[in-house]
C-alpha cells in the first residue's frame, strides 16, 4: 500500500466522523434553533446547555427494540435505511475539503478522489438515494409508508431534473466537471454565485426538495401521513433515516458553498500568511464555516415557512424550476456569447 | 489487478443478472437488476470511460430503475396473484431462450477478438473528448434524437392521460 | 500539476464504500444484539392509528406518480446530453449553440405540449 493510499483511507475515516458528529449535532442545533426561533430554550437538561443530548439520543436509539412488522418483507425493510445511509454517506468523496497538505515533502490533497464527473457523481448518488426511500416504504405494508414513499420518490425525482440543468449552466462556465476544478477557480473571491445568481436559487431550492426539508417536507407530513415513509420503523433503522437526513443537508450545504461559493478558497489571506498548511488549515475552517451557515439556513427556512401543499410542489418544480433553469441556460449563453467568451 | 478486477466484475454482473430471473419476488429481480448495472457502469470505468459510466448509473440504475420499481408496485405482483403457467408455456419459453443463448454465443464465438480492452488514447472516454465528438462529427444523430424525445413525450402523455378521462 | 484522469481514480470510492457499508452493518448489527425483544401479535401490526387495520396496503395507486416518472426519464437523458455540450461550451462556439437552441427548442415543444394536455395537474 502506498502512503497516499493510506492518506486516503486515514481522511476517507476523518471525514466520516466528522461527518456523523455534524450530523448528531445538527440535531441538537435544530431543537436549539428552533427554540430561538419560538423564545423557548431547547434541550438543557443533558450536560451544560444540552450539550449531550445528542449522545444520550444516540444511545437511546441504540437500546431501543427492533420492531419489524408482521406483514412487511423483512430483507426489504432492514435494506431500505440501509441504502438511504450508504448514499449519504457516499457524496462526501468528491468534495474538496481543503487544498493540499505537504507531510514530510510529500503532497496530499484533501479531497478523497478528484474524479473527471465529479458533479455526475454527485447526481448518480443522489439518484440511487430514492431507492432508500421507496424500498423502506414499501417493505413496511402500511398505506401511510407507501403514500409517503410515493409522495418522497416523485418529488425527488422531479427536482432532480432541475438541479441538473441549474448545474448546466454553472458547467458552461467552468467548462469542467471535475468540483475540484470548480473549487480552484474561484480562488481569490471570485465565487460563482456572482455570476450565476438565479442557478444558485435555482439549486438551493432544489437541494432543499432532495433533503424533504420544509417547505418541502410532505413525504413526513404529520398531519397526514402519521411518519410518512418511517411510520413502521423504530430503534436503529428509524434512526439511519433521520441520520440521512441531516447528513444529506451537510452534504448539501457543502456541496453548494464549493460550487457557488468559492468552497476552501479564502480572498486575501494568502497575502499575511506564508506557511502553505496552515493556509489550507484555515481554508479549510472557512468551508466549514460556510457550510454552517448553510446548515443554519436550511434550520432556519424549516422553522419559518409553512409545508407546500403537493400540487403546489409539484407546480413549482415542473413549471417553475425547469423553466426557469432553462431560462438561465439562455441567459448564460448570450451574455457569455455577447462578452466573447465563445471561440 | 485490473484483470481480477474484470473477472470479479463479470461474475457480479452474470450473478446478479442471473438472480434477476430467479428471484421469486419482482423488488429483488429490480435490486438485482440495479446491481448488474453497477458492475456494469465498473466495466466502464475499467475501460476509461467514465462519462458513461455516469451515465449508466443515473440513466439505468438511477432513472429507468425508478420507473421499474413504480411500475412494479403499482401492478402489486404477489406470489398469490401471479396467474400459473402452464408446463407447455414453460417449456416453449425455455427452448426460446436457450436459442437465443446459442446463436449470441455463436456470433460471439466467430466475431473477431478486440485486442487490448484500454483504446491506444486514454483520453477517449472522457466527457471533453466525448462531447467534441458528438457535436462536430455526429450533430445530426444528436438533432434527430431530440424529435426522438418529442415522440416519446408524446406517447407518455397519450398513455398517462387515458386512464383519467 | 496535470492531473491524469484513470480508472485508478476510482478506487478510493471502493474504500469509502467499504468503509461506509462497514459502518452500517456494525451499527445494524449491535443495535439488534443491544435491544430488548418483546414482541406480540398486535405490537407486530402494521400501524393505521390503533384502528383494525383494513386489507392489503399495497393498493394501485395514481397513475399521475408513474407518468411523473415517465417524465423524469426523459428530461434525465436530455439532460444528460446536455453535459458533454456544456463542458465544452467555450470551444464549440456559435455552431454548438445553434445546435443546442434547435434541441432546446424541441425539448420545450414537448414539454409545453405536456403542459398543454394537463398532464402535469395535481388535484
Amino acid at each position: 500500500m502506498s502512503s497516499a493510499l493510506i492518506f486516503t483511507t486515514i481522511l476517507i475515516i476523518v471525514i466520516f466522523t466528522i461527518t456523523l458528529v455534524i450530523a448528531m449535532y445538527s440535531t441538537y442545533g435544530e431543537r436549539k434553533v428552533a427554540a430561538f426561533l419560538q423564545d423557548r430554550i431547547g434541550p438543557n437538561r443533558a450536560g451544560p446547555f444540552g450539550i449531550l443530548q445528542p449522545m444520550a439520543d444516540g444511545v437511546k436509539m441504540f437500546m431501543k427494540e427492533e420492531i419489524i412488522p408482521d406483514m412487511s418483507n423483512k430483507w426489504l425493510f432492514i435494506l431500505g435505511p440501509c441504502i438511504a445511509m450508504t448514499t449519504a454517506l457516499m457524496t462526501s468523496a468528491v468534495i474538496p475539503w481543503g487544498n493540499s497538505l505537504s507531510i514530510g515533502g510529500e503532497s496530499y490533497s484533501l479531497q478523497v478522489t478528484d474524479v473527471n464527473i465529479g458533479i455526475l457523481y454527485i447526481f448518480g448518488v443522489v439518484s440511487i438515494g430514492v431507492y432508500g426511500i421507496m424500498i423502506g416504504g414499501w417493505a413496511s405494508n402500511n398505506k401511510y409508508s407507501l403514500m409517503g414513499a410515493l409522495r418522497a420518490s416523485s418529488q425527488m425525482i422531479s427536482y432532480e431534473v432541475a438541479m441538473g440543468l441549474a448545474i448546466i449552466a454553472l458547467v458552461m462556465m467552468t467548462g469542467t466537471l471535475s468540483v475540484k476544478e470548480i473549487a480552484a477557480q474561484q480562488s481569490g473571491g471570485n465565487w460563482n454565485v456572482i455570476y450565476q445568481p438565479l442557478g444558485f436559487i435555482i439549486f438551493l431550492v432544489c437541494a432543499f426538495a432532495e433533503c424533504n426539508r420544509t417547505p418541502f417536507d410532505l413525504p413526513e407530513c404529520e398531519t397526514e401521513l402519521v411518519g410518512g415513509y418511517h411510520t413502521e420503523y423504530s430503534s436503529m433503522k428509524l434512526g439511519f433515516y433521520l441520520f440521512a437526513e441531516y447528513i444529506n443537508m451537510f452534504i448539501s450545504s457543502a456541496v453548494i458553498s464549493t460550487l457557488y461559493f468559492g468552497g476552501y478558497n479564502m480572498p486575501f489571506i494568502a497575502r499575511f500568511i506564508s506557511d502553505p498548511n496552515l493556509l489550507t488549515l484555515l481554508g479549510t475552517a472557512f468551508l466549514f464555516a460556510k457550510i454552517l451557515f448553510f446548515i443554519f439556513f436550511f434550520m432556519w427556512i424549516r422553522w419559518t415557512i409553512p409545508r407546500f401543499r403537493y400540487d403546489q410542489l409539484m407546480n413549482l418544480g415542473w413549471k417553475g424550476l425547469i423553466p426557469l433553469s432553462i431560462a438561465n441556460i439562455f441567459i448564460t449563453a448570450l451574455i457569455m456569447w455577447l462578452t466573447g467568451k465563445v471561440s | 489487478m485490473t484483470l481480477s478486477i474484470f473477472y470479479f466484475l463479470s461474475f457480479l454482473a452474470i450473478l446478479s443478472a442471473l438472480m434477476v430471473v430467479v428471484s421469486k419476488n419482482p423488488i429483488h429481480s429490480v435490486l438485482y437488476l440495479i446491481i448488474t448495472f453497477f458492475a456494469i457502469a465498473g466495466h466502464y470505468v475499467l475501460l476509461n470511460a467514465q462519462f458513461l459510466a455516469a451515465v449508466h448509473v443515473i440513466v439505468y440504475a438511477g432513472a429507468i430503475m425508478v420507473l421499474f420499481l413504480y411500475v412494479i408496485m403499482m401492478l402489486n405482483l404477489n406470489a398469490e396473484v401471479e396467474p400459473h403457467k402452464s408446463v407447455w408455456l414453460k417449456s416453449a419459453a425455455t427452448v426460446a431462450g436457450g436459442t437465443l443463448m446459442v446463436v449470441l454465443v455463436g456470433a460471439l464465438r466467430t466475431s473477431a477478438s478486440v485486442g487490448s480492452p484500454l483504446p491506444a488514447d486514454a483520453n477517449i472516454g472522457l466527457i471533453k473528448t466525448l462531447g467534441k465528438t458528438l457535436y462536430k462529427d455526429f450533430m445530426l444523430p444528436f438533432e434527430i434524437s431530440s424529435i426522438l424525445f418529442l415522440a416519446a413525450m408524446v406517447g407518455a402523455v397519450m398513455l398517462g392521460k387515458k386512464e383519467t378521462k | 500539476m496535470q492531473h491524469q484522469d484513470l480508472p485508478s481514480d476510482y478506487f478510493p470510492m471502493v474504500i469509502q464504500f467499504i468503509v461506509a457499508v462497514g459502518f452500517i452493518a456494525t451499527t445494524m448489527v449491535a443495535t439488534h444484539l443491544l435491544g430488548p425483544k418483546r414482541k406480540s401479535k398486535i405490537k407486530l401490526e402494521s400501524f393505521e392509528c390503533g384502528i383494525e387495520s383494513q386489507g392489503n396496503a399495497r393498493i394501485p395507486f395514481s397513475i399521475k406518480y408513474f407518468l411523473v416518472a415517465i417524465l423524469f426519464v426523459l428530461f434525465d437523458v436530455e439532460v444528460i446530453f446536455m453535459y458533454p455540450w456544456a463542458v465544452n461550451f467555450k470551444e464549440l462556439g456559435t455552431t454548438g449553440i445553434a445546435e443546442m437552441f434547435v434541441f432546446m427548442v424541441l425539448l420545450l415543444t414537448g414539454f409545453y405540449y405536456i403542459i398543454k394536455k394537463g398532464a402535469l395537474k395535481w388535484e
